[in-house]
C-alpha cells in the first residue's frame, strides 16, 4: 500500500519541530453552541451560560504555545476541561471556535481524510484506562497503529518488539491485556503510542489509574525516554506532584479557563491565585524548587572561597550539601563553572517554608 | 341503551369489502406472478434440498462424527462432545434419525441465512440512527406477531413445502440476531473506540478491527437465540408441509398418539440442547480475554 512508504518518510523526521499553537479556542457543549461564543467572549461565565441557556462551557479562550520537543503538562481537577482540551489537539472533539496550528497546519481546517492521515502519522495517544483491545495480544495491540497505517506486518512486528522491550515487557508479547496488571497494561499503551513514531504524544491522565509507586516508575521511564526521543508531549493530570515532576511547561485550568501558565518554579513561587496556592501548599517544595529560582545575583568581586552548587539543583539537595559543608552560603555555577548567583541557607529555608519566597 | 353494550364497529359490509379487496389483490398477485415467484426461489429450493439430502443420505456414523468435531472445535470440552454424541445416539435409537436430520438441516440453513442477513442489518441499524428507530418498531411487531400469522401470506404466495417453510422460519428467527448485533456494537467500550479514532482508523477499519470483534460475544448470544427460535418455528412450520420431527408432533396431536408426541418432543429438545451447547460454549470461549481482570 502507498501508506507504507509515507510512514518511512515520517521516520526520518524524528527530530521534531511539531510545536502546537492553540489560539482563541472555545468549546461549548450543547444544542447550538455557535450562538453563544460571542456571549462567552463578552464575559459570560460558565455558571451563567449553564443557567440561562443550558449550554455547558467546556473551554474558554484557551491560548497556549506548546514548544516542540518539550513536555507540556495541563493540570486541573475533574470538570476543568483538561481532557476536553487534549482531545482538540487530534480533534476527537470538534471545537466551537479557534485554531490549533501544528507544523504550519490548522488541525481544525483539515478534511476528514487529512485528519485521518494526521492522526495516523503525526500523533499518538495514551489513555487513562489504557484503551487496549482486549481480544488482541500485547504484540497485536502494540502494532495496532502501524496496522491501521498499512505498514507491512513483518516490519511493524519488528518495531513493536523493540518498543515492547524498551518499556520492559519482553516475554509478555503473547499475553492478553486482562492477564496484566494496570501498570503493565499502561506500558502496552505507551509502547503502542511510541511504535507509531509520531512527533506528538498525547497522554490523557495516562498514569492516574495506577498505584503511586508504579506511577513514579512510569514517570521516571517517560523522562528517560524523553531525553532521547524529544517528542512534543502533552500530558494531562490532576496531580500537582506529577505536573511539577514532568512538566517543562505547566498550564493550570479551572472551569475551562487557564488560570496560570509557566514552569514549575513559576507555579510554586508565584501562584496566580488562592486556588493554585491551595494546591501548592501540600507539595514538597524542596523537591521541586531549584536553586536558580531563589539565588541572588553574584557579587562583583568576591575573594571568599565558597562551595559551589550546580545550577538546576533542587533546594532539598542544596540544603543537604550546604549543611554538610561548614559554610552557610554557596555559589550557584553554570555548566562551565562560571558563577551565576549566590545562595544562602537562610534563603533556602525561607523559600521552603513560605508561600511566596521571592 | 343497546349501544353501550355493543361496541360500535365499522359497517360489516365495508369490512367485508376491505378484506375481499386485500385478499383479492394477494390472490391476483399469486395468480399473476406465482410462477415467476416460484422461479425466483427455485435456486433456494435447490440449496435446501441439497443440504437435506447431504445430511440425510450420509452414513450416520459420519454425521455423528462431524457434529462431534464441530462441538469440539466450538467448546474444546469433552463433556460437551460426549453429551452431543449421546443425544444423537438416543435420537437414532428412537427411530427418529431421518426426521431429525431433516429438522437439523432446515434449522441449520435458515440460521445461516438469518445470520447472513441479520448481522449486516444490525450494523446498518447501529450506524444510521433513524433507520435504527424504524427497525426497532418493525422488530417489535415481528417479535409479538403470533408465528402462525407468518404462515398465511407465505403459503398464499408459495404454496406448501420447504421454501415457504424456510422463509417463515427465517422471518421468525431473525429479530434477535439483528437486535443483538446492534446492541453488541453499542456496548463497545468508549475509550477503545476513542483509541481507534485517535490512531486514525477509517470507518471500516474501526468496524472490522474493533467493533465487530468486541461485539462478538453479544452477537453469539444473538445467534444462539436465533437458532432456538428457528427450531421452535420449524416445528410450527410443519403445518405448511415442512417435514421432520415437527410433522410427527402434528400427527400425534391430530391422532392423540401420546407416546409418538413425547418421543418427538424429546428429540426436538435434544437437538435444541446440541445447538445451544455448541453455540454457547463458543460464545464463552470468545469471552475468555474480554473480562477486565484488573481494574
Amino acid at each position: 500500500m502507498g501508506t507504507a512508504c509515507r510512514s518511512t518518510g515520517v521516520q526520518h523526521m524524528t527530530s521534531n519541530n511539531a510545536s502546537i499553537e492553540i489560539r482563541d479556542l472555545y468549546k461549548i457543549f450543547g444544542k447550538s453552541p455557535a450562538r453563544y461564543v460571542e456571549a462567552v467572549r463578552a464575559g459570560m461565565t460558565k455558571a451563567e451560560l449553564s443557567k440561562a441557556h443550558g449550554q455547558i462551557l467546556g473551554l474558554n479562550n484557551i491560548n497556549i504555545s506548546m514548544p516542540a520537543g518539550k513536555i507540556q503538562v495541563v493540570m486541573g481537577l475533574s470538570g476543568s476541561g483538561k481532557s476536553t482540551l487534549i482531545r482538540h489537539i487530534n480533534r476527537l472533539i470538534e471545537p466551537t471556535s479557534g485554531s490549533i496550528m501544528i507544523d504550519g497546519r490548522d488541525v481544525l481546517d483539515m478534511s476528514e481524510l487529512e485528519l485521518r492521515e494526521f492522526r495516523r502519522n503525526h500523533t499518538a495517544m495514551v489513555f487513562q484506562r489504557f484503551g487496549l483491545l482486549p481480544h488482541r495480544t500485547v504484540i497485536d495491540n502494540v502494532t495496532f497503529g502501524l496496522e491501521v497505517r498499512g505498514v507491512e506486518a513483518a516490519k511493524s512486528r519488528d518495531t513493536a518488539m523493540r518498543w515492547i522491550d524498551r518499556v520492559g515487557l519482553s516475554g509478555f508479547e503473547t499475553r492478553y491485556p486482562n492477564e496484566l496488571s494496570g501498570g503493565m497494561q499502561q506500558r502496552v499503551g505507551l509502547a503502542r503510542a511510541l511504535s507509531n513514531n509520531a512527533s506528538i504524544l498525547l497522554m490523557d491522565e495516562a498514569y492516574s489509574a495506577l498505584d503511586p509507586l508504579i506511577r513514579t516508575d512510569m514517570q521516571t521511564m517517560l523522562l528517560e525516554l524523553q531525553t532521547e526521543l524529544k517528542k512534543t508531549i502533552v500530558f494531562i493530570t490532576h496531580d500537582l506532584d506529577e505536573a511539577l515532576r514532568l512538566g517543562d511547561q505547566i498550564v493550570i485550568l479551572r472551569d475551562g479557563s487557564i488560570i496560570q501558565q509557566g514552569d514549575s518554579q513559576d507555579i510554586l513561587l508565584r501562584p496566580a491565585d488562592d486556588y493554585i496556592e491551595r494546591f501548592v501548599k501540600d507539595v514538597n517544595r524542596g523537591r521541586f524548587i531549584k536553586v536558580d529560582a531563589v539565588m541572588e545575583p553574584p557579587p562583583q568581586s568576591d575573594g571568599r572561597s565558597l562551595p559551589k552548587l550546580k545550577s538546576g539543583l533542587t533546594l532539598e539537595t542544596a540544603a543537604k550539601e550546604l549543611t554538610n559543608s561548614s559554610f552557610d552560603s554557596a555559589y550557584v555555577t553554570g555548566d562551565g563553572g562560571q558563577p551565576l548567583g549566590l545562595i544562602s541557607l537562610r534563603q533556602i529555608t525561607a523559600a521552603l517554608s513560605s508561600g511566596s519566597a521571592a | 341503551m343497546d349501544w353501550l353494550f355493543k361496541f360500535p364497529q365499522l359497517d360489516p359490509e365495508f369490512l367485508l369489502a376491505v378484506k375481499r379487496a386485500i385478499d383479492g389483490a394477494l390472490k391476483a398477485l399469486t395468480r399473476g406472478y406465482g410462477q415467476s415467484i416460484e422461479d425466483f426461489f427455485y435456486p433456494l429450493q435447490r440449496v435446501l434440498i441439497f443440504f437435506e439430502n447431504t445430511i440425510s443420505n450420509a452414513p450416520w456414523p459420519l454425521v455423528v462424527i462431524a457434529i462431534a468435531v464441530i462441538a469440539w472445535f466450538a467448546a474444546r470440552r469433552w463433556t460437551v462432545v460426549a453429551a452431543v454424541i449421546g443425544t444423537l445416539i438416543a435420537i437414532g435409537l428412537l427411530g427418529l434419525w431421518q426426521d431429525a436430520m431433516k429438522t437439523i438441516s432446515l434449522v441449520f440453513t435458515s440460521t445461516l441465512f438469518a445470520i447472513a442477513i441479520g448481522i449486516p442489518l444490525g450494523i446498518l441499524m447501529n450506524r444510521y440512527r433513524r433507520l435504527g428507530g424504524v427497525m426497532q418498531t418493525v422488530l417489535d411487531v415481528m417479535q409479538t406477531m403470533p408465528p402462525f400469522v407468518y404462515l398465511i401470506p407465505v403459503v398464499m404466495l408459495l404454496g406448501i413445502g420447504r421454501v415457504p417453510g424456510f422463509i417463515a422460519v427465517v422471518i421468525y428467527a431473525i429479530p434477535p440476531i439483528i437486535r443483538l448485533t446492534d446492541l453488541g456494537i453499542r456496548l463497545v467500550d468508549k475509550e477503545v473506540l476513542e483509541a481507534a479514532d485517535a490512531y486514525g482508523c477509517s470507518r471500516s477499519q474501526k468496524l472490522w478491527k474493533v467493533q465487530i470483534p468486541l461485539a462478538m460475544p453479544t452477537i453469539m448470544a444473538g445467534i444462539n437465540q436465533t437458532i432456538m427460535m428457528a427450531l421452535g418455528m420449524v416445528v410450527i412450520a410443519s403445518m405448511i408441509g415442512v417435514q421432520g420431527l415437527g410433522l410427527n408432533v402434528l400427527q400425534a396431536i391430530a391422532n392423540q398418539y401420546f407416546t409418538q408426541g413425547i418421543f418427538n418432543g424429546f428429540a426436538i429438545v435434544g437437538i435444541a440442547i446440541i445447538f445451544d451447547r455448541i453455540s454457547q460454549a463458543y460464545g464463552h470461549r470468545l469471552q475468555k480475554h474480554r473480562g477486565a481482570a484488573h481494574d
